[in-house]
């Protein structure tokens, strides 16, 4: 498939695009890093999308990419050949992702100030393929959320509606991938929050298998969930992106000495090729998954992809992962209690902010620290967690969830021990909704993830692929994948791509893009501000 | 299930080491309390013969070789500390008394 290329804006171009006019010598990374900051920095004011831009730091990057790239085209075709697909492109960092020397505030007032003294595993492999890091995007707060609202430095803007939230919690990165501020972008997805927000700006978001990516140098929110994942605008960047990052690293126990294919980066590039794959395959449409509240619209999406996929040759058989229906209280106890483990490092003792009261005590500097340096989302986590946690509650709540989980993870583990080859679902029950639609009922915006959040539980892969829109708002489709099977899950995402590369609504850019390039537009905070 | 009272949740944030507002504590009951309904929902479930899952992927006693390895510099792990004295961050008293 190629961009619906804008002739002359670079920005426009898919990132195996850019890489290919790249090495041809038609353009330089310090040129395509410089379009990529002008667009960012000029929509920022209507978007709040990034929350650090750097550009004297990404444009000394590109200009080192420049020199290697002519080093390695003096080398010859096999030095050329030997650069990863991400060599020279600008890639978007969500800001709880480590950058030595840079902020790291994850959303969140409580690590204002705080400077990363180390790069993060996948900071350091970013840098070995050669991308050129832009700045840090916007986030709910610790990744606690799925509207981007819950930041602590105003909300993120929907580039497809500015008064709608481009979801969460990785919505910054989605608003600046969607709004080509960048081709790249990196998010985390604890229950959806990468998946989600993909569906809602209309790229592609996924969430690899629990132990695919290293976090060490990522603030830690559910330990259990967390993981790292690409945003991209097309599945082979998803796909090339999660290559450069993937793979077993010593300083996180928990990342899989399971090899990372090359595969990743050979997709097919011709939709033919691509589309070929679906043939005899055994895709399953989990009915639980149509739920109730679901947007007529978003089903009628859907229902038409998983019609073109069977069209092109895959077998659709309805199945059934029965628990589904405990998603949602099985992961509200989990994701809070590790949560609260993780968050009591923040004490205001050895870095983040502090409050040091006159003549109290200490638990008095705790209590005034984290009181004043969490937002309200981060607090009822807490709570929850704690409460999960505390004697004589332990087991109605944390372990009963635990063992749910377990019943999860078998509804999956049955599925695909049939032999299907992977699921496909809708990513949200609806598309992007309104600034302040959700923020008065909790309950109510947790729904939103009523999806996604299953997959965390039970550790799968899943990626959400925009498949159409339903009132001029994008639709994500969510394909899930047994563990480890990245290539299957998006050599069928690939496939979908390519049986729909002709379909109308591929043509449509994000729809508030002008209104975002407008210096005097008003800001996601003021737009937030007047429905309140 | 048992709902939380207003002295719940004031335990709760305390445990949590939360310093909350009296507005806050008004908010959290109600709230707390909505989300705990949720929970309720587990109760449906047989789990008696189920074993708890802590996480998905089955790796077990994760080792490496004990050997020096370089730790990062003093400047940039002290850089962040709110209270410093040297090479060591000045920590708040917790055993009364006055500070050093």
């Amino acid at each position: 498939m190629a961009s619906p290329a804008t002739v002359g804006d670079p920005t426009r171009l898919f990132g195996h695009e850019m890489a290919a006019r790249l090495r041809a010598g038609e353009v330089s990374s310090h040129e395509l890093t410089g379009a990529h900051l002008d667009v960012a920095e000029r929509q920022n004011r209507a978007l709040n999308a990034w929350l650090t831009i750097d550009r004297e730091r990404a444009l000394a990057e590109a200009a080192e990419a420049d020199r290697r790239l002519a080093e390695a085209r003096a080398a010859g075709p096999t030095a050329l050949a030997a650069l990863h697909p991400l060599f020279g492109l600008p890639v978007a960092l969500k800001d709880l992702v480590s950058v030595a020397g840079g902020q790291c505030t994850a959303g969140s007032r409580i690590l204002e100030g705080y400077v990363a003294p180390y790069d993060a595993h996948i900071t350091e492999r970013l840098r070995e393929a050669g991308a050129v890091i832009l700045g840090k995007t916007n986030m709910d707060e610790f990744a606690m959320g799925s509207s981007t609202e819950h930041s602590a430095f105003g909300p993120t803007s929907n580039p497809w509606a500015l008064d709608r939230v481009p979801g969460g919690s990785s919505g910054g990165s989605a608003a600046a991938v969607a709004a080509y501020h960048a081709p790249f972008g990196i998010g985390t997805d604890t229950g959806g929050s990468i998946r989600q927000p993909g569906a809602l700006t209309g790229i592609v978001g996924m969430k690899p298998t629990y132990g695919r990516v290293s976090r060490y140098g990522i603030v830690a929110f559910a330990s259990s969930l967390d993981q790292i994942g690409p945003l991209t605008r097309d599945v082979r960047d998803a796909a090339a992106l999660l290559h450069a990052v993937a793979g077993r690293d010593e300083r996180d126990s928990t990342s899989a000495p399971v090899p990372v294919p090359d595969d990743l980066v050979n997709l097919p590039a011709s939709d033919d090729e691509a589309a070929a794959w679906l043939r005899g395959k055994r895709l399953g449409l989990p009915k639980e998954y149509f739920v109730a509240g679901m947007e007529p619209g978003v089903e009628t999406s859907v229902r038409s992809a998983v019609a073109a996929l069977e069209a092109a040759g895959a077998r659709i058989e309805e199945v059934s992962l029965p628990h589904t229906d405990y998603g949602l209280a099985t992961y509200y106890i989990v994701a809070p209690a590790e949560a609260s483990a993780n968050l009591a490092r923040y004490d205001g003792v050895r870095y983040g902010r502090s409050v040091r009261l006159e003549g109290a005590d200490f638990i008095a500097d705790y209590l005034a620290t984290r009181g004043q340096g969490f937002g309200a989302e981060v607090k009822r986590r807490i709570m929850l967690g704690t409460y999960a946690l505390s004697a004589g509650y332990y087991d109605a709540f944390y372990l009963k969830a635990q063992k749910v989980r377990t019943l999860i993870k078998r509804d999956f583990d049955d599925v695909f021990a049939a032999g299907f080859d992977a699921l496909v679902a809708p990513t949200s029950p609806t598309v992007a909704f309104r600034f302040g639609a959700r923020l008065a009922d909790p309950v109510a915006m947790y729904l939103s993830d009523a999806c996604t959040l299953p997959v965390n539980i039970a550790g799968l892969p899943g990626v959400s692929i925009p498949c159409g829109l339903s009132e001029g708002l994008p639709v994500g489709l969510q394909i899930i994948g047994g563990p480890w099977t990245e290539p299957t899950v998006l050599r069928a995402a690939r496939a979908y791509e390519a049986v729909t590369a002709g379909a109308a609504w591929r043509r449509f850019e994000p729809t508030d893009l002008a209104a975002a390039d407008d210096p005097a537009t008003p800001t996601p905070a003021e737009r937030a501000g007047s429905i309140h | 299930m048992a709902g939380l009272t207003r002295a719940d949740v004031e335990h709760v944030a305390y445990l949590a080491r939360l310093g909350l507002t009296e507005a806050e504590l008004d908010l959290l009951e109600g709230q707390l309390n909505h989300i705990l309904d949720q929970y309720a929902k587990l109760a449906e479930l047989d789990t008696s013969a189920i074993p708890p899952t802590a996480q998905t992927i089955e790796l077990e006693n994760i080792l490496r070789d004990d050997v020096v390895t370089p730790s990062l510099p003093v400047e940039a792990v002290l850089g962040n500390a709110p209270a410093r004295s040297g090479d060591f961050v000045v920590v708040p008293p917790i055993l009364g008394g006055e500070p050093a």
